[in-house]
């Protein structure tokens, strides 16, 4: 008998915690973000009244049909009701999951502008890297061997090619705003994962493998990355930010660090 | 009564300590020991749980007896991240395979599919015999890995390479931790095929005359579904640790690229995929959940057909919902990888097929409120335990409504959202079908009665924590908590979650201290319980027609013949409210 | 499924033979859970196989690593030796059925010298690849040959306890009606590894 009570109870909060979202998402900065929030909510509303009506029920019949004396009806079940609800679940669910690919096609079956800003995204225990090519448009070549995380240079760039010359390497992923970005995402050691709450967006970065990954983020402030796969004892404190510029700053900051990238090259 | 049927026995009752307690082939003490077994892990593991739980909030606590426990874990009493991780590591393999897959599975089917079914033994008792004591030692070499030098592995009961191939370049822990994490489960899996063979032909070919297939408890339907699962997932994990393995000490590549620099060494190998053991471990992975839950979903139904006093709503759906489950299990595993790096049509379609999979669990909740309607409810504490289960069942399924679907996986992914989710379902809920299970059957395993009174409190005050503990993990994982984090010091938007840490944090240590009231009861019982009687619950199948607890050959030599279906409560002319399956005629009401 | 009749529920339905779906062909319980074992024993090994072949098609479409292995010569050899074996068994099993116990010995032991024969083929076959520098980390293919191959021999050499155990009862005039399941189940696994071994052989030979 207490049992339904606690049930319903269990039932009320929960379903007024979301519906009042005390712990909720960081508010979206990009089209993506809204569309999945949408869906969210979307699925939540659905499942929130099954659960809630599933828990109602258990609370009810808990309740009701506790020994009175009277006894119970003899019934094998009701193949009419059977059909009913394997039907109904079978196209709620269904009909979700089909709902959903399109905001899933969006970030992985949609192929970002040519003209996006391309940026690597490499993962190592337990720090990022980020990687711009440059004015020329080009990654220059690089080398495991050259790798020299005190000296700045996670990614092991060949100084000798002349492209390479040219990338700018930072700790904190900057973007301009209103602006595509792909990034193609990398690791050196173990698997890492790469994941903005505001972006609505998370990718594994797995050694031996280059996974692209586009997002265009509208809203300029800066965002917390935090590592979202587990990479070994720092893996709590693999943090790095995704800094959304204006266009203007942004281009203020590149040509400050291109400017800052010579001075060091001078002999 | 029906006519005899003379059997001889399939081994003699044996004598001596040794072969009648440790080396039993007798099903009914290796179920037994299972079981306790899997009760010593699950405080282990729960322990382990409470140790991270306080770290969460208090990472920077002085507590002098870790430093005696993990002297270079917890240097100077203060735990670091990597004993964190170790602690994680081992909370979930422990709870995983020694205590969801052995309880309910090895456990209690040992004890009761045999007695169920209308058999002397299990079909293989030797290789019953054999199978306990491999997992006995998977387990010793598993908890080995705490006392060995770098302690134990910390890269998770998933244990995704590179993390766990590389060796201890990658982490404390790494080293000898992580060699024997793998030969215990591969222990585990060798121990888990030969129960599985045992289970499936037991199920087969030991039915007694009359039991039909059609006639089975679904507590037995669903022990033969799970070592189906079994037999065809094990397999797959022991090749995945055999070539894990390989990949550690014989310098193979397998599944570690070219080009990998871990701690500023360049490594040798080249050419494998990390990505290939996420596939086979995941399509052991996922099934294995399923041999966590089935069990629980099967002694779920029969607990509430018996103190429902009705019979089960849609027997048949529920054996069909259960093979489908069964079925479908196998082909679902990339739903835990639409992050990874897989192909995103692959990860569409399985997330197809993961949405199909909740109709038979739909069907099965369905079903369970339809057996509970227009019932007669005895509040007994297995009762309570499997209405326990039914709302747990619920509330963990429908995240995963959520979880399913790759768009909104690309946020949720590795959250506390997970966390809360599995833990909600093949945790809490499977949990709740092993105590069912323990307070329905402890009266025929140990001859006595365990106390109600205390039953109810430890239901009680149990219900209430698991849903304290585990509601606000679905919040913090709204708000993007990564799982796995050993504290929440480094970012900003976790700095603002920890009120709801705090709060969970006390109430695991609520809900720990609450299960000493269950060991109490337990071991209490055990020596002054009631004496129990031969069918306490007045329920209808065989393992109720035999003395609590059963003599060495189950049925006196005198195998029972079966007449009718495992659910018959509440027969209308029948003189009273159950029929036994073995009965060959009911008596009528007398009154009439 | 939902209306069932509660008098005939009363009166039960007497039990007729149990479902086994035979008809009782297969004999009695303990003889038929050894045939449902051994054929359940037999479907974990090709799931175990089964998961490493997956791994190795995974692997080789992976990179431009993977080198063409050339299998030791003595391999087909063996493969001879091995289904000699198995035939030898088969000829045991139809003299036993006919009763002439002797013949059965004779030949039961000739099927367990080859298999033993066919271990020592196998090793054979390792230490030729070692003395021409393939070893275990040479080449992916060269893993996975090893892997396989050594898989194989450990469940053969499984199934060569079981004929040694039946070889030592059949000599010692203790092969009761009892046993008999153990010779067919025996066989049954004997024959089994034959036909994982031809399929190894197959993959390798136009796979690896």
């Amino acid at each position: 008998m207490p049992l339904a009570f606690i049930v319903w109870a269990f039932a009320v909060v929960i379903v007024y915690v979301f519906l009042a979202r005390l712990w909720w998402f960081p508010p979206p900065i990009n089209q993506h973000g809204i569309t999945y929030d949408q869906h969210f909510l979307s699925t939540l509303l659905v499942t929130g009244v099954i659960f809630f009506l599933a828990q109602l029920a258990l609370g009810y019949v808990i309740i009701r049909y506790r020994d009175r004396g009277k006894p119970a009806v003899y019934s094998h079940g009701n193949n009419k009701l059977e059909a009913l609800w394997t039907s109904a679940a079978a196209i709620l669910f269904i009909g979700a999951v089909l709902a959903s690919t399109r905001v899933f096609a969006g970030v992985h079956l949609a192929r970002p502008p040519e003209n996006a800003l391309r940026v690597e995204v490499l993962g190592k225990q337990f720090a990022w890297s980020f990687r711009y090519p440059g004015p020329d448009g080009k990654f220059g070549r690089t080398d495991i061997k050259l790798i020299n995380d005190a000296a700045g240079n996670p990614f092991g760039l060949d100084d000798t090619d002349p492209a390479a010359r040219d990338d700018i390497v930072t700790s904190s992923l900057r973007v301009p705003a209103g602006t595509p970005v792909r990034l193609t995402l990398k690791s050196r050691d173990v698997i890492h994962n790469f994941f903005v709450r505001e972006l609505r967006l998370k990718q594994d970065l797995v050694p031996g493998m280059e996974i692209p990954l586009h997002f265009q983020a509208d809203k300029t402030g800066v965002y917390e990355i935090p590592c979202s796969e587990l990479c070994g004892l720092g893996h709590h404190q693999m943090r790095s930010t995704l800094e959304v510029l204006t266009p203007e700053e942004f281009r203020k900051w590149e040509q400050a660090q291109l400017e800052q990238l010579r001075q060091l090259q001078q002999p | 009564m029906s006519s005899p049927v003379v059997h001889h026995a399939v081994h003699a009752a044996p004598r001596g300590f040794l072969r009648k307690y440790i080396f039993s082939t007798d099903h009914k003490v290796i179920g037994k020991q299972y079981y306790l077994l899997a009760l010593f892990s699950v405080f282990v593991g729960m322990l382990l749980s409470v140790l991270m739980r306080f770290h969460m909030i208090y990472p920077d606590a002085k507590v002098s007896w870790f430093e005696k426990l993990w002297p270079t874990g917890a240097a100077g009493g203060i735990m670091t991240p990597e004993l964190y991780l170790s602690l994680m590591t081992m909370h979930g393999t422990i709870m995983v395979f020694f205590v969801l897959t052995t309880a309910p599975q090895s456990g209690f089917g040992n004890y009761f599919l045999p007695l169920q079914i209308g058999a002397e033994d299990m079909a293989f008792p030797v290789i019953n015999m054999l199978s306990f004591w491999t997992t006995f030692a998977a387990l010793v070499v598993l908890l080995a890995a705490f006392f060995v030098p770098g302690g134990a592995p910390l890269s998770g009961w998933t244990a995704y390479p590179p993390l766990s191939a590389v060796g201890e370049i990658a982490g404390p822990g790494q080293g000898t931790g992580q060699t024997l994490w793998i030969l215990s489960i591969a222990l585990f899996c060798g121990a888990s095929l030969m129960g599985a063979i045992n289970f499936i032909a037991t199920t087969i070919d030991l039915r007694a005359k009359g039991m039909t297939l059609m006639r089975m408890p679904l507590t037995c339907w669903a022990w033969f579904v799970t070592a189906i699962l079994s037999l065809l997932g094990f397999a797959v994990l022991l090749a995945a640790g055999i070539l894990l393995l390989l990949d550690r000490v014989a310098g193979t590549s397998f599944f570690l690229p070219a080009g990998l620099v871990v701690n500023d060494q360049i490594l040798n190998h080249k050419g494998g995929s990390p990505l290939l053991w996420q596939h086979l471990f995941w399509f052991f992975g996922h099934p294995e959940v399923y041999i966590a839950i089935l069990p629980g979903m099967g002694l779920t139904s029969t607990v509430l057909s018996v103190f429902a006093r009705k019979p089960i709503f849609g027997y048949r759906a529920m054996v069909y919902a259960i093979l489908a489950i069964g079925f479908l299990g196998f082909l679902v595993w990339g739903h835990h990888m639409f992050v990874s790096g897989m192909n995103p049509y692959t990860g569409i379609a399985f997330s197809v097929l993961t949405m199909t999979i909740g109709v038979p669990s739909a069907i099965k909740t369905f079903n369970w409120i339809g057996t509970l309607w227009g019932s007669r409810i005895r509040f007994t504490t297995p009762m309570l335990f499997a209405l326990g289960f039914v709302s747990l069942f619920v509330t963990g399924g429908i995240s995963g409504i959520f979880l399913g679907q790759p768009a909104l996986d690309l946020y949720l992914h590795d959250t506390y959202f997970v966390v809360g989710h599995f833990h909600m379902i093949m945790g809490v809920a499977a949990i709740f079908g092993i105590f069912a299970g323990t307070y329905y059957w402890f009266p025929k395993m140990y001859g006595r009665m365990m106390n109600e009174t205390l039953g109810k409190i430890h239901f009680y005050l149990t219900f209430i924590g698991v849903y304290a503990i585990f509601t606000p993990m679905h919040f913090v994982g709204v708000a993007g908590n990564p799982r796995r984090y050993a504290d929440f010091k480094e970012f900003e938007f976790l700095g603002q979650l920890m009120p709801l840490h705090t709060f969970m944090t006390h109430a695991a240590f609520f809900t720990a201290a609450v299960q000493l009231i269950f060991l109490f009861n337990f071991f209490w019982s055990m020596k002054k319980g009631a004496r129990a009687p031969v069918n306490p619950w007045e329920a209808t199948t065989l393992e109720w027609t035999v003395p609590s607890p059963p003599p060495h050959d189950n049925f006196g030599g005198r195998l029972p013949e079966v007449y009718r279906g495992a659910y018959e409560y509440s027969v209308p002319g029948a003189d009273k409210d159950y029929l036994m399956q073995n009965e060959p005629v009911a008596a009528a009401k007398t009154q009439e | 499924m939902a209306r069932v009749s509660p008098s005939d529920v009363l009166r039960g339905t007497p039990p007729a033979t149990p479902d086994y779906g035979d008809g009782g062909r297969r004999g009695g319980p303990a003889r038929r859970a050894g045939i449902t074992g051994i054929v359940l024993a037999c479907a974990a090994i090709v799931m175990l196989f089964a998961a490493l072949t997956s791994a190795m098609i995974v692997r080789r479409g992976l990179g431009g690593d993977w080198q063409t292995l050339t299998l030791p010569g003595i391999l087909w050899v063996n493969t001879g030796v091995l289904l000699a074996s198995s035939f030898a068994l088969e000829r045991a099993r139809r003299a036993l059925r006919q009763g002439r116990r002797e013949a059965f010995n004779h030949l039961w032991l000739a099927g367990t010298v080859l298999g033993f024969l066919f271990l020592a083929g196998q090793y054979a076959a390792w230490r030729q690849l070692v003395a021409a520098g393939v070893y275990l980390a040479t080449n992916p293919s060269s893993s996975f040959f090893y892997l396989f191959t050594v898989a194989h021999a450990l469940h053969l050499a499984g199934g060569l306890l079981a004929l040694i155990f039946i070889t030592v009862c059949a000599w010692r005039l203790r092969l009761g009606p009892g046993r008999r399941t153990a010779v067919d189940v025996s066989a049954f696994y004997w024959h089994f590894m034959d036909g994982l071994w031809i399929y190894l052989l197959l993959l390798f030979r136009f796979w690896g």
